[in-house]
């Protein structure tokens, strides 16, 4: 069973980030991460390679050169071989180029499963893998709170709007789990230390077959025109605890006829 | 612009989401049509009209019964094909998003999604998409056509306009990978837990309470409030708290007078469930949780320590 993980870089949640005003793409100068609800997907897809006993879990990133770093902690954390996709051409991708680099990518592996997490922890996109299975023609089921594998099927039990799906897509499918479906592991320093021996490939938008026009700014069809602030959402309180943050709440809410 | 609005239906209903996005869009200049894809649906196509939809098309086919996405973008694409739609639009559900980023891939299209806004400038489209935390509103746009969008849930407000539209039947071709999935237990309402949309106060937990044991912490705060328990997502998925209790996009919206969310970060799908309440104290141990951009309130502290504070102070006053 070859299974396939896309995972991207974000920028770490601790850091304060912004929008670069020149660019008006996110600034990703700052501290990074593996985005962690794909951390659910890489999870997912080392249960089902223990599990089965055999298998091979392929990490796919596209990200700038700086993203290698956060691809190789998904090596550390326990998948056996990482992709990254990596071009000055790629950036200012949209959705649909940065599906179709990807696609380019996953195809490339023929997987018998391409996995998912819920959205970018950075864009809070949701929608990646559904552009994802449309270009690779494979059944794609997202929102996924459970995931078994049997008979050369997937069986997904989903949450909607109206409470709980379940449906089944004959391998390969591409699945996007929820950040529920598991609670993912941390890389031990016997990851971390043979995370450096293992493959790690990289490739350009032309070692993947990509023409200029369908990647990069040149290959998106949406943008952001400018920035503006929120709208105004009144005065706010930020209590630091030291052990009277209930007294402080309970006299805010008094003040106000709330209890 | 010649729009077309994708309306979503539910148990022989349509979705009331989609059809505030179709009101929006027959409040903008242009042409504006509908299109609904299921199964036993042509007979509800025709209420679009009274959203201010000209024209219906209906795709009614047994093959459409599930609400999975891939079918649905065969038939988009088909539509789009063959009537030169310049702009799809969606309100935002798992289904829709599912959809609309199919169709995108397929066309080659832009898809701006978690709009709160839209306008046309002298025939140009423009998005509104709040970022970071909703801490920037960046305005978007798409260069080519069609231009794809999906509306943040829960922006728009359906608004009956009185209206009669003209209702055509689509035929169905389905690519051989859009039926491969399939639906083989349908989500039914569960009707079970307590009601928390009449709730004046609610009390809500996610992850940061650490075990579902400590669902009892926020029992008694919200008892000794006089309110209710709700939950995030990941707290129901995960299986601690039933979904009934749930608050967010796939789940309640709320607008109670008081909003106490412990241990919840408060990403997008639960912020648009709760932010039309009056009062919102966070309480939550990161300090740079997003539930903090927006809460009248926040706490940075342990909910553990603090919840249990809280409840006995409450107690005492309220005697």
């Amino acid at each position: 069973m070859k299974l396939a993980v896309c995972v991207k870089e974000v920028p770490e949640t601790s850091a304060r980030t912004r929008i670069d005003p020149g660019t008006l793409r996110l600034d990703r100068s700052g501290p990074a991460a593996l985005n962690p609800f794909d951390a659910h997907a890489l999870e997912e897809a080392l249960r089902i390679k223990e599990r089965t006993g055999d298998g091979e879990v392929v990490a796919i990133m596209m990200a700038p050169a700086r993203g290698a770093e956060s691809l190789r902690k998904a090596l550390a954390i326990g998948a056996d071989r990482a992709v990254h996709v990596t071009d000055e051409a790629l950036a200012g991708s949209d959705l649909v180029a940065t599906a179709r680099a990807l696609a380019k990518a996953v195809e490339r592996e023929q997987p018998d499963l391409v996995l998912l997490g819920q959205q970018g922890g950075d864009s809070d996109g949701a929608v990646l893998w559904s552009a994802l299975a449309d270009l690779l023609r494979l059944p794609v089921v997202s929102q996924a709170a459970s995931l078994e594998l049997a008979d050369g099927k997937a069986t997904v039990k989903r949450q909607t709007e109206y409470g709980y799906d379940v449906i089944e897509a004959p391998l390969p499918a591409v699945v996007a789990v929820s950040d529920a479906i598991n609670e993912p592991r941390y890389p031990s320093l016997k990851g971390i230390m043979g995370a450096k021996k293992k493959p790690f490939d990289t490739v350009d938008a032309a070692g993947l077959g990509l023409a200029a026009d369908e990647v990069g700014e040149s290959g998106a069809r949406t943008e952001v025109r400018s920035l503006a602030d929120p709208p105004s959402r009144g005065d706010s309180v930020r209590i630091e605890d030291d052990g009277s943050a209930a007294e402080k709440v309970v006299e805010y809410l008094a003040e106000r006829k709330l209890l | 612009m010649k729009a077309v609005v994708f309306l979503e239906d539910h148990e022989g209903e349509l979705v009331k989401g989609s059809l505030g996005v179709l009101s929006k869009a027959a409040s903008l200049e242009g042409d504006v049509a509908a299109v609904v894809a299921g199964s036993g649906v042509r007979e509800i196509a025709g209420q679009a009209g009274r959203y201010g939809a000209a024209r219906v098309y209906a795709a009614d086919d047994p093959a459409l019964a599930a609400p999975l996405p891939q079918p649905r973008v065969d038939v988009l694409a088909k539509l789009l094909g063959d009537q030169g739609f310049d702009t799809v639009l969606f309100g935002a559900s798992v289904l829709s998003a599912d959809v609309a980023a199919g169709l995108a891939a397929r066309l080659g299209a832009g898809l701006n999604w978690d709009l709160v806004d839209l306008q046309l400038r002298d025939g140009e489209l423009v998005g509104t998409r709040p970022a970071l935390q909703d801490s920037v509103y960046a305005e978007v746009g798409w260069n080519g056509e069609p231009r794809l969008a999906l509306v943040r849930s829960g922006t728009f407000e359906p608004v009956e306009t009185g209206g009669e539209a003209e209702v055509e039947e689509l035929a169905v071709e389905l690519e051989d990978f859009s039926t491969k999935a399939v639906m083989v237990e349908r989500a039914h309402a569960e009707s079970e837990g307590p009601s928390i949309e009449e709730a004046d106060v609610i009390v809500a937990g996610g992850r940061g309470l650490g075990e579902p044991e400590k669902f009892a912490l926020l029992e008694e705060l919200a008892k000794a409030l006089g309110g209710a328990v709700a939950a995030t997502r990941a707290v129901v998925d995960a299986g601690w708290y039933p979904y009934a209790t749930q608050v967010g996009q796939t789940g309640k919206t709320v607008a109670p007078k008081l909003y106490v969310a412990c241990g919840i970060s408060g990403a997008i799908q639960h912020k648009v469930g709760m932010q039309g309440s009056g009062t919102i104290v966070a309480i939550n141990k990161d300090p740079n949780a997003p539930i903090f951009e927006y809460a009248d309130v926040g706490v940075v502290g342990d909910l553990h320590q603090i919840v249990p504070k809280l409840t006995e102070l409450v107690k005492e006053r309220r005697g």
